[in-house]
């Protein structure tokens, strides 16, 4: 079996990037050389692997987890606000797992910009999505890892012992924006609240001036150094020497692998929603694979004239909601639930918000794999959140330098590449789309969704954050407890 | 002139000896891996010292990098390289046009060598230099392959020159990038062709105010200004150190528009705005070109009141170009640029200069134990000056004062202090709350146990130091410093009370600390070789320069402003008026009037001072009454603190106006004036004289150790007019024959008082002695 499924990997590979371009072939060759003791060693460890249960604590497991269709932002969504999202993940995990929402214990949900009439968007959603009202809800922010957060919230309070069921999920609505009325408007106003008299408001209003009514939109930039993420991924891009060549190279295998995906019904966490006043939409809208020299007539978007993100080896902004149902191991089972897997060491870090932003996943991948007793080698699925091409290239070049390891990480050697045979072969945030809330989620249930298809064992996701912070997990699948299949 | 002063204080250039740039020393080794990359093909590259040269694909790549400096100057040497290396692009048929690099990190070029200058004896020489580098420049400009000047770091004086003749720049947007035409601070002008260019780049009124002000201008204002046609973002960690990655990339972005400019792909012109353009239009008109003329010249007469010539003679070049064709132009550069380099100003400003650079230095070598906590007791005025300082250079900081609001006002003005810093957009709101957390504000002495610098700046009350003294050695551990801040209480005194005297050192901030440059460092005979050295490491942190003096009344700033000052009331006794006293002294070239002087100072901390000092060195320092102060503050008359003084002071009100107050004390108080010692020259030359004598004597005393220390301290410190260099360069270049002259004229009348000591009589009875050799 596992003969064919390198062949089948590698022609693969080459087949879906058009060019065989030095760049595809350099990872091409890597499985290669290596195949043989691979095999090897997978054939040996199928029945030594280790569990990464950990004694005196309780086995934590993703039931199943759903999300709306990905959408570009101002497309079928954009009339919606963003508990309507939410409420359409929350549906369809119940429609999907057919859990009594009366055993839901506590229901927690991850957003990044947030709509000011919905600040706990998680409670509104709930109750629209008719979870009981005694099931409490509450959400959390943490940039792009925001629904990672939501999920790892409820590991804490599953394994605390607090509750034994809790949904997690993420939700962002990138078509409507809270744009505010500048600070000096608002402060206008809250006076002219306050004033009791005709001619103290008068006065207040005499104070008026024309460049009050100029709006104030959500920052698209790092609060603390005021760099945009684009940018600081251009200039991260070109700090690790990544031409845009290969950053178009690698959008266009994100895109590519994903069309496939999606044209073989591999994206089965994705439940259809039909939109008040529209159609169903049944499927993710971003996902164009093109070809290189289209992409090379894009002009640099961030960095101009001479950089090297453009939209198309970026991620595009993007509405969506995710949502998973994760349980004590023990009430999984009572219930009846073939979970799909266990939610094991989980770790974030953070650096320097400026310079290394987007670096994260170098950071987090050796430390939660070292946590969790295990080495690159041994993680069968690689899930990493796709900012930006030239931010998963950087991430890739630091991972295999030995001098970067030496003098930022403290390390004697490199943490080592991921195989790219095992990364993203589902395509990523590139081209499923990112909505910032929601892609944790998703992460993990497509790591997991690969582990049952491709047979492997251990699954591993990152993800970076804006404020230089990253999440990473390490899971297993339920597949070593062969009384669920 | 209060402008140049400003200009003086935040001066940023450069001789190839300036330590400006800090290099981690774990950085420069790969740095010089990089620098010794191999060529696809190199010409003589070791035959070659300063330029090194290789050929990517058709572009040139000219790589600049001085050895054994830390900076890279237009030196003769390099000078003949470049040309060198120019001659063999032009002439190949393979290389289509050219980056010039430089792969020092931190630097371009940071100007020309000065040391070049200063070993020319006559005019003729000098433009001789300039009209070399004139002609490189001139072929370098008409250039057919187009050349791109990739800028990192400093571009100063004749780097920028360089650059400008280039026909494509492009900067990183690093703090370090700076670009400036700093000549004018030196008494001279740009002299290899940056007075024709600059105008015709930027533009008249940002070339004037480039090369008038001589300020430096960061990368993305320069973008702006059209002074550079791209900006490259500094880059952070890859695998390679971020400052060789960053040049690299650099290196790669100007060799894309090298590649760019040969192909004809890019145009080196630029898209003008509206404002500029209509701008050119106006000074097309010769009526309108005469006019602007005129207002520059007479904004620069003002400000420089005549005593700097450079300036004048900046307009006059550019005008000269404008109005009569470039050759006349840099004809008149040259000309102008040798006559400047022979001026008494130009060598004052040089000398202070290089002063300067030394006063930059620590030259007591590396303290044991870097200061990583510092504790400053006192919030007032001084206080928290220094804990602004401090912080904003990374310096965990606690301040402490005995009541709340007192320790509130203190942590309100460093935050002031750090926020008119965004204002200016020099620092992030993000910066500013990063730096003021370095900042701990508290009523007691909790964390003094870890401090390992205490500053004092509580009022000048001797017990009252004593007492913090003790309080504070109660608390802090054996190696940490203690430190006082005090213009003029001896630190022996101070340190009688302490159980480790060897520990105890003067630290003297000049007000407002923030803005001030000048750290008067006191040492005790009993001050070890290692407090001063901790001291001094402190006080360059803090960005100050410093002199290191030894202990005694007044030390040395204080004690020369002294007998100075007591000259400033016998003259205001004598009936003249305080407006005609400050413009008697400001159009002499100190910054702030003499009158004035005494109101921002404080006239309580004046008669302070005069009553100690006069105690201490007697007749010497008399003149003026020392009741006239006691008067004033019997009044409440405290100078600008108060609101009255010699003027009258209000808030938002720009024009002062005299305190009518102060004509009866004066007129009660006067004394009769001897008319063959009062002309305005006369009461000029008795201010200063004054001054010079009294610092001479500091360093035949030995509290001063060196001359350039004493020059430093009376400029950055006193305000001593920068034209002169300081008193020591003033009588080197005046003459002491001609300074002791005018003593023993003033001793007649006013006796001892203006007796000039022996190391002055010394000079002046041996022409060939010297202070500066």
């Amino acid at each position: 079996f596992s003969d064919f499924r390198m062949i089948s990997l590698l022609t693969y590979t080459l087949k879906n990037l058009p060019n065989t371009s030095k760049w595809a072939l350099r990872f091409c060759m890597r499985p290669l050389s290596s195949s043989s003791q691979l095999q090897a060693a997978a054939a040996s460890q199928t029945k030594s692997k280790k569990t990464l249960a950990k004694p005196n604590i309780r086995n934590i497991v993703v039931v199943d987890g759903v999300r709306t269709p990905f959408l570009l932002s101002g497309t079928s969504y954009k009339d919606l606000m963003p508990h309507d999202l939410a409420r359409a993940a929350l549906s369809g995990l119940l429609h999907r797992t057919s859990v009594p929402k009366d055993v839901v214990d506590y229901i927690i949900f991850g957003t990044v910009i947030q709509e000011v009439k919905t600040s706990n968007v998680a409670r509104e959603a709930a109750l629209g999505a008719g979870f009981s009202d005694k099931t409490p809800a509450h959400t959390v922010t943490m940039a792009c890892i925001s629904s990672n957060q939501a999920m790892t919230t409820a590991v804490g309070l599953i394994a605390s012992g607090q509750c034994d069921v809790v949904v997690a999920g993420g939700v962002e609505l990138m078509s409507d924006i809270p744009i505010r009325h500048s600070r000096k408007m608002r402060k206008m106003m809250l006076d002219l609240n306050k004033a009791k008299t005709l001619a103290q408001r008068l006065s207040i209003i005499s104070k008026f001036r024309l460049n009050f009514l100029s709006p104030e939109l959500p920052a698209v930039s790092e609060f603390s150094t005021s760099e945009t993420m684009g940018h600081s991924a251009d200039r991260l891009a070109a700090a690790f020497a990544i031409s845009r060549e290969e950053q178009d190279e690698y959008a266009l295998r994100s895109h590519s692998l994903a069309k496939k995906a999606q044209d073989e019904g591999l994206l089965s966490d994705v439940v259809p929603f039909k939109v008040p006043g529209r159609d169903t939409v049944t499927q993710d809208n971003g996902i164009r694979p093109s070809s290189l020299d289209q992409m090379a007539k894009l002009k640099p978007a961030f960095i101009k004239p001479y950089g090297t993100v453009t939209a198309a080896n970026s991620s595009f902004l993007t509405d969506g909601a995710s949502a998973v149902l994760i349980m004590a191991e023990e009430k999984a089972l009572a219930m009846g639930y073939k979970p799909k897997a266990y939610l094991r060491d989980f770790m974030y870090v953070s650096q320097d918000p400026k310079d290394q932003l987007l670096l994260g996943p170098t950071y987090a991948t050796p430390k939660v794999l070292e946590k969790a007793g295990l080495t690159m080698n041994d993680i069968d699925v690689f899930e990493f959140h796709e900012a930006f091409s030239g931010q998963i290239l950087a991430n890739l070049k630091a991972m295999d330098s030995d001098w970067f390891a030496q003098n930022y990480m403290g390390r004697k050697a490199k943490v080592g590449l991921p195989p790219l045979e095992k990364f993203n072969n589902w395509g990523g945030s590139l081209s499923l789309g990112h909505p910032f809330g929601a892609t944790g989620c998703r992460l993990v249930m497509a790591a997991a969704n690969r582990l049952r298809k491709e047979g492997g064992q251990y699954g591993l996701v990152a993800a970076c954050a804006a404020g230089g912070q990253v999440f990473s997990i390490c899971f297993t699948c339920v597949t070593d407890k062969t009384s669920y299949l | 002139m209060r402008k140049m002063q400003k200009g003086l204080f935040y001066l940023i250039w450069v001789t190839d000896r300036n330590p400006i740039i800090f290099q981690k020393a774990s950085l420069v080794l790969p740095l010089l891996r990089y620098i010794c990359r191999s060529f696809t093909r190199s010409s003589a590259l070791l035959t070659r010292t300063h330029i090194n040269y290789g050929v990517r694909g058709d572009v040139a790549v000219i790589r600049i990098n001085s050895p054994n400096s830390k900076v890279n100057t237009l030196s003769q040497e390099l000078h003949s390289e470049f040309m060198e290396v120019m001659n063999e692009v032009w002439s190949s048929s393979q290389i289509r046009s050219a980056v010039l690099i430089s792969t020092k990190p931190g630097c371009f070029i940071a100007g020309a060598d000065l040391n070049m200058l200063n070993s020319c004896t006559t005019s003729q020489e000098v433009t001789q230099i300039s009209q070399e580098a004139q002609k490189m420049f001139e072929k370098l400009e008409k250039s057919t392959k187009p050349v791109v000047a990739a800028i990192n770091g400093s571009c100063l004086g004749g780097g920028l020159e360089l650059a400008i003749s280039c026909q494509y720049r492009i900067a990183t947007k690093d703090k370090k990038t700076v670009l400036g035409s700093p000549e004018v601070l030196l008494g001279i002008l740009p002299g290899a062709g940056a007075t024709q260019r600059l105008p015709k780049m930027v533009g008249r009124p940002a070339a004037f105010d480039m090369m008038l002000t001589g300020r430096g201008i960061r990368a993305d204002r320069a973008k702006k200004m059209g002074l550079v046609d791209q900006l490259v973002e500094p880059l952070g960690p890859g695998v390679k150190p971020p400052e060789e990655r960053t040049i690299e990339y650099l290196e790669e972005v100007a060799i894309t528009f090298a590649k760019g400019l040969a192909d004809k792909k890019i145009t080196p012109k630029r898209d003008k705005g509206l404002v500029e353009k209509l701008t050119s239009y106006a000074l097309s008109i010769p009526f309108v070109r005469q006019q602007i003329y005129k207002k520059v010249e007479e904004k620069v007469r003002k400000q420089t009141k005549g005593l700097y010539p450079a300036p004048l003679k900046i307009i006059d070049v550019v005008k000269t170009g404008i109005e009569q064709g470039s050759t006349a132009g840099y004809l008149s550069e040259s000309q102008t640029f040798g006559e400047l380099a022979m001026t008494k100003e130009s060598k004052a400003l040089m000398g202070l200069y290089r002063g300067q650079t030394q006063c930059k230095k620590n030259k007591f070598g590396a303290p044991q134990k870097e200061v990583k906590q510092l504790a400053v007791v006192g919030a007032g005025l001084m206080g928290a000056g220094i804990a602004q300082v401090s912080v904003d250079k990374g310096l965990q900081t606690i301040l402490k004062d005995t009541t709340l609001p007192a320790l509130g006002r203190g942590q309100q003005q460093v935050f002031k202090g750090l926020n008119d810093k965004v204002k200016k957009k020099t620092l992030t709101s993000f910066e500013r709350d990063a730096m003021f957390s370095n900042l701990i504000g508290q009523l007691d002495y909790r964390g003094f146990e870890k401090a390992d610098m205490v500053i004092e700046a509580v009022f000048e009350d001797l017990n009252l130091k004593h007492r913090v003294l003790k309080e504070a050695e109660a608390v802090i551990p054996d190696h940490c410093v203690f430190a006082s801040n005090t213009s003029a209480l001896p630190i022996g005194e101070i340190a009688t009370v302490s159980k480790r005297p060897e520990k105890v050192i003067g630290m003297h901030y000049f007000s407002p600390v923030d803005k001030m440059q000048l750290l008067e460092i006191i040492t005790t005979e009993k001050t070890s070789k290692d407090t001063t050295a901790s001291a001094v490491d402190v006080g360059l942190r803090q960005g100050k320069v410093i002199i290191v003096v030894k202990d005694g009344p007044g030390f040395y700033t204080t004690r020369c402003l002294t007998p100075m000052m007591s000259e400033v009331i016998r003259i205001l006794q004598e009936g003249v008026g305080p407006k005609n006293l400050d413009s008697l002294t400001t159009s002499f070239g100190f910054p702030v009037g003499a009158a004035t002087l005494v109101d921002e100072g404080g006239v309580d901390v004046a008669k302070h001072v005069a009553e100690n000092l006069g105690k201490m060195f007697g007749e010497r320092f008399a003149g003026g009454s020392l009741e006239v102060l006691m008067q004033m503050i019997s009044k409440g008359f405290l100078g600008r603190k108060s609101g009255k003084g010699f003027y009258i002071y209000q808030e938002g009100v720009k024009n002062k106006n005299l305190n009518s107050d102060m004509d009866s004390i004066l007129a009660s108080l006067k004394m009769p004036s001897q008319p063959d010692v009062s002309s305005d020259e006369d009461i000029q030359y008795r201010l200063v004289t004054r001054f010079v004598n009294e610092a001479i004597l500091c360093l035949q005393e030995g509290v001063l150790a060196t001359p350039a220390e004493g020059d430093i301290g009376a400029v950055f410190g006193l305000g001593f007019p920068p034209c002169l260099g300081g008193p020591f360069h003033f009588v080197d270049l005046y003459g002491a024959q001609k300074i002791v002259d005018r003593l023993r004229k003033y001793e007649t009348a006013y006796e001892k008082q203006f007796t000039p000591c022996q190391l002055l009589v010394d000079h002046a009875n041996n022409p060939n002695k010297k202070f500066y050799q």
